[in-house]
């Protein structure tokens, strides 16, 4: 017996509209209709942002080079909340929304698809506002090439999925990552990049940063920012590898997840 | 039509392995209302969670030919931190329904009033069974699964839902499951039965209803 099979454009059609439903409801159990309800998706991270610049600017967390200290504050610390909170949300995503799974078309990738996609928006968006205001209030140039640290971005901020999708899934399958995952990521903040760059270590040192898929990301995005005034060391083609293998990984993994899982 | 071929499915337990329901064999057309008859623990509520989509069989294929509505049970399908009223609206939106006729038909059915504007985690099991009800009512559907006979408020809220379910929504595919014999006797037209994971179906529902009754012991 044959059964026709649902075509692509109709599945596709039913995701986008779950994971539009996800979103608003997150916005609404997370922000509330208060105050300023879901403009915290982004005054947040700013903020966040905002004390570490000035934090930064004090103790000039520059060490002694002539490196603007609000752009690089801005980059950094911007670059950190993508993929930081990106995996802090998908943390126990499963099991805060076991209920939802009640209805079929929900499923367990359209969770995490929604907590990321507003962290990713949420970071994206608090570091392009402070990029506008504090260009304009003369705190920092406009960055020199817009394109890289774009692209940059886009490609920190695939990381930050793929790196959510699979913190996601193993934090429901082992109750160790929940716990070890929130001290990795305070332990990986020194390494990422947000605090330094590249050329400020000998070579050695750098060879052993450059392992660290992070560290390329914030530095092309720095790249764009301050143009040619700094060295940086990205390599494009290592982080992209690095994006594709984990965005696999972690598709993998919630698939894995989605079959296991036994709702309410 | 709705076609279940061989499906397995198993859990895993701390005592291994245990087969809920084995080489499940089911097919329903539009308008078909089909009885499933189990005792407590014969993998009911499994066969239907199974049907509607929530969990995925072990082995076997499932073919939905017809838009499905959730179990409609007393629980699930909720957030408690949300309010009713935004309950419906993200159920409104994961099914494709226009929000606020959805919203003017629960608020009038499910007699909640300003409680739908309280967190459901607030409402009493009563209130969230009717809620659960006029939701469920409010996005049509080609087949209802229900589980368990629904037994929602009082008296004058059952007949409610009685007429909402059984008489108005007539022309409509059910699969209803049950341990309650006459239930089943009184809404469907077929009637097939469970016992140890396997079903057995009938043609005569009587057949269904003798076979339900030996099978006690």
């Amino acid at each position: 017996m044959s059964l026709p099979t649902p075509t692509f454009r109709h599945s596709l059609a039913i995701q986008l509209r779950v994971i539009g439903a996800l979103i608003m409801r997150e916005i609404i159990t997370r922000y509330g209709r208060h105050n300023i309800g879901f403009l915290w998706l982004f005054f947040e991270p700013m903020l966040f942002t905002l004390g570490v610049t000035t934090l930064w600017a004090m103790i000039k967390a520059t060490h002694g080079t002539d490196l603007p200290i609000t752009a690089f504050a801005v980059t950094g610390y911007s670059s950190l909340l993508l993929w930081r909170n990106c995996s802090n949300r998908s943390v126990k995503a499963i099991e805060v929304n076991l209920s939802l799974l009640y209805h079929r078309h929900v499923k367990v990738f359209d969770l995490f698809a929604a907590r990321l996609i507003l962290e990713i928006a949420g970071a994206t968006s608090s570091c392009v506002v402070l990029t506008f205001v504090f260009s304009f209030a003369g705190w920092m140039k406009f960055p020199a090439d817009i394109l890289t640290a774009v692209i940059g971005w886009i490609l920190l901020a695939w990381f930050a999925l793929g790196l959510g999708l699979i913190v996601g899934a193993a934090s429901e399958r082992s109750e160790v990552i929940d716990r070890v995952w929130h001290i990795f990521t305070y332990l990986m903040f020194p390494l990422s990049g947000a605090a330094f760059m590249v050329d400020w270590f000998p070579k050695s040192i750098q060879n052993f940063l450059l392992w660290v898929p992070m560290v390329h990301g914030t530095e092309m995005i720095r790249h764009g920012y301050f143009g040619s005034a700094v060295r940086t060391y990205e390599s494009p083609f290592y982080l992209i590898t690095v994006d594709s293998i984990m965005l696999l990984l972690g598709l993998a993994l919630v698939r894995e997840a989605g079959r296991r899982v036994e709702p309410e | 039509m709705i076609v279940l071929s061989n499906i397995n499915k198993s859990y895993d337990t701390r005592q291994g392995q245990r087969m809920i329901l084995e080489g499940v064999n089911l097919r329903v057309e539009r308008g078909e209302r089909l009885g499933i008859l189990g005792r407590n623990g014969a993998g009911k509520s499994t066969l239907i969670r199974l049907i509607s989509g929530i969990e995925l069989p072990t082995s076997g294929r499932i073919y939905r030919g017809m838009s499905i509505s959730w179990p409609l049970a007393f629980g699930g399908a909720f957030q408690g931190s949300l309010t009713g009223l935004d309950n419906i609206r993200f159920i409104c939106r994961v099914y494709g329904a226009p929000i606020e006729p959805t919203i003017r038909f629960v608020e009038e059915f499910s007699e909640l009033g300003i409680y739908l504007r309280e967190p459901v985690k607030k409402y009493s099991s009563g209130m969230r069974a009717r809620l659960a009800f006029g939701i469920s009512m409010a996005i049509e559907f080609d087949c209802f699964l229900i589980d368990e006979v629904i037994a929602v408020g009082d008296n004058r809220f059952q007949k409610k839902s009685r007429i909402e379910l059984f008489e108005k929504r007539r022309d409509r595919a059910m699969i209803i499951v049950s341990h309650n014999a006459d239930f089943v006797r009184d809404h469907c037209e077929h009637a097939a039965v469970l016992v140890n994971g396997k079903l057995h179906g009938f043609n005569q529902i009587e057949d269904a209803y003798h076979f339900y009754q030996s099978s006690e012991a």
